[in-house]
């Protein structure tokens, strides 16, 4: 099982590869929309290369609850503890 | 009660043989004439030029006028197949029509347009598989061909989507639009149409589909178009990454590597999705990317032929080349196969 901040760092290379955002802005903190301009197609592509990075399975009705950077990180440790 | 004896065994059935090898002989498309801009669309639906860009990579697309109608636009997309591959209508032995978008219940839209073309009587009868209609017709007219059912099949995709589409839904409106395009397929010295791999999960028959079924039209109070409806997310998914998975599996049916591939021509259902398949399947640099998408619209069962026409006129593919198709769409229905362009 990963630490918080492996999840937040191996997300953060996710979104770096699929938005071209810098790995370092992406934040526990940041809305993936209004901070780091992520839209909802983008964030689709991050969440398929999550499930593979991080082994868990996150369902279409659940990505639109992953708002934050930490929503979507709480959600990936919850998902590995179960 | 009889005994088997040599005398009384009945006569048996001729199998029906066909050629070993099949291939599509020629190609044409037929786009309508009105050009409608995102300009246009942002009348209709609070949106802009940019956000349609970034979330579709369409830049204008074409709908049909009056005249324009699904026989009209196939008819001339089969007539420039037809004198592509040198054959005569009179030499296809059955039409296949690829449509969810002639607004008539009954008869098939197929036997009027071959009938126009002057290929009666020719089996003709039409397809419902969608955005993957074209494929679906693609490997049945191979088969037909292999089996000897037919020597030469035409194999149209049509769409008017614009008269099911809601003008003012933010999700689809600026995505689909009008079309058509026709492959003739026949029999070929060497092979030039590899293994299908398709399927359909109707789990997910909800994700695009007509708002209401006929029946609950008619029984409302105020009856009107029961239009298109998407779910574009779940879609998104679904297409960027599974259709990725059924992709890479007709290339190892087809025995062709990446490497040996020239064009992918998936069905031209929105920019990302391409743009994202294309990286999952991890595809060298020098493969050619269809995106005809920006200036035609997703034009759902037409839009693989009008894309490969688009190429081939562009000299950016030539006679020869190994392309790949995979189209997906409302069913969810799908279908792939590597073919070798005419």
């Amino acid at each position: 099982m990963a630490s918080t901040e492996e999840i937040r760092s191996g997300l953060a290379d996710i979104v770096n590869e699929v938005a071209g955002i810098p790995a370092d802005d992406v934040q526990l903190d940041k809305s993936f929309t209004d901070d780091l301009d992520v839209d909802s197609l983008s964030m689709v592509e991050v969440v398929v290369a999550a499930e593979e990075k991080f082994g868990v399975k996150i369902p279409d009705d659940e990505v639109k609850n992953l708002k934050t950077v930490g929503d979507a990180v709480a959600y990936i440790e919850n998902a590995q503890g179960s | 009660m009889t005994t088997s004896t040599p005398e009384t065994v009945r006569p048996g059935i001729t199998a029906g043989r066909g050629a070993e090898h099949t291939a599509i002989l020629g190609i044409g498309g037929y786009r309508p004439s009105r050009v409608v801009t995102n300009a246009e669309i942002c009348e209709y639906i609070d949106s802009s030029d940019e956000w349609i860009r970034t979330r579709s990579g369409i830049i204008e697309r074409r709908w049909a006028l009056p005249h324009e109608t699904v026989q009209m636009m196939s008819v001339a997309a089969a007539r420039k197949a037809l004198m592509r591959a040198g054959i005569e209508a009179a030499q296809v032995d059955c039409v296949i029509v690829a449509t969810v978008s002639h607004l008539m219940q009954t008869p098939a839209v197929a036997p009027l347009i071959s009938d126009e073309l002057g290929a009666t009587p020719a089996a003709a009868f039409d397809i419902s598989a969608a955005c993957a209609g074209f494929c679906f017709g693609v490997s049945m007219a191979s088969d037909m061909i292999r089996c000897g059912s037919a020597k030469h099949v035409l194999v149209i995709g049509v769409e008017r989507l614009s008269d099911i589409t809601d003008v003012t839904d933010r999700g689809t409106a600026f995505i689909f639009a009008d079309g058509a395009g026709a492959a003739v397929v026949g029999p070929s010295p060497t092979e030039g149409i590899g293994p299908v791999v398709w399927g359909a999960d109707g789990s997910r028959y909800d994700l695009i589909r007509q708002k209401q079924p006929w029946k609950d039209v008619l029984e409302s109070a105020e009856p009107s178009m029961p239009h298109l409806r998407m779910d574009g997310n779940p879609v998104f998914r679904w297409a960027s990454f599974e259709m990725a998975k059924v992709a890479a599996e007709a290339l190892d049916k087809a025995g062709v590597s990446p490497d040996d591939l020239d064009v992918f021509l998936p069905h031209q259902a929105n920019m990302r999705i391409i743009d994202a398949m294309a990286r999952t399947l991890r595809l060298p640099e020098r493969v050619v990317i269809a995106r005809d998408i920006a200036y035609q619209g997703n034009t759902s069962a037409a839009s693989i032929p009008l894309a490969t026409e688009a190429l081939l006129e562009a000299g950016q593919a030539k006679s020869g080349d190994l392309a790949l198709f995979v189209a997906f769409g409302a069913g969810l229905a799908y279908a792939a196969q590597v073919v070798r362009l005419p």
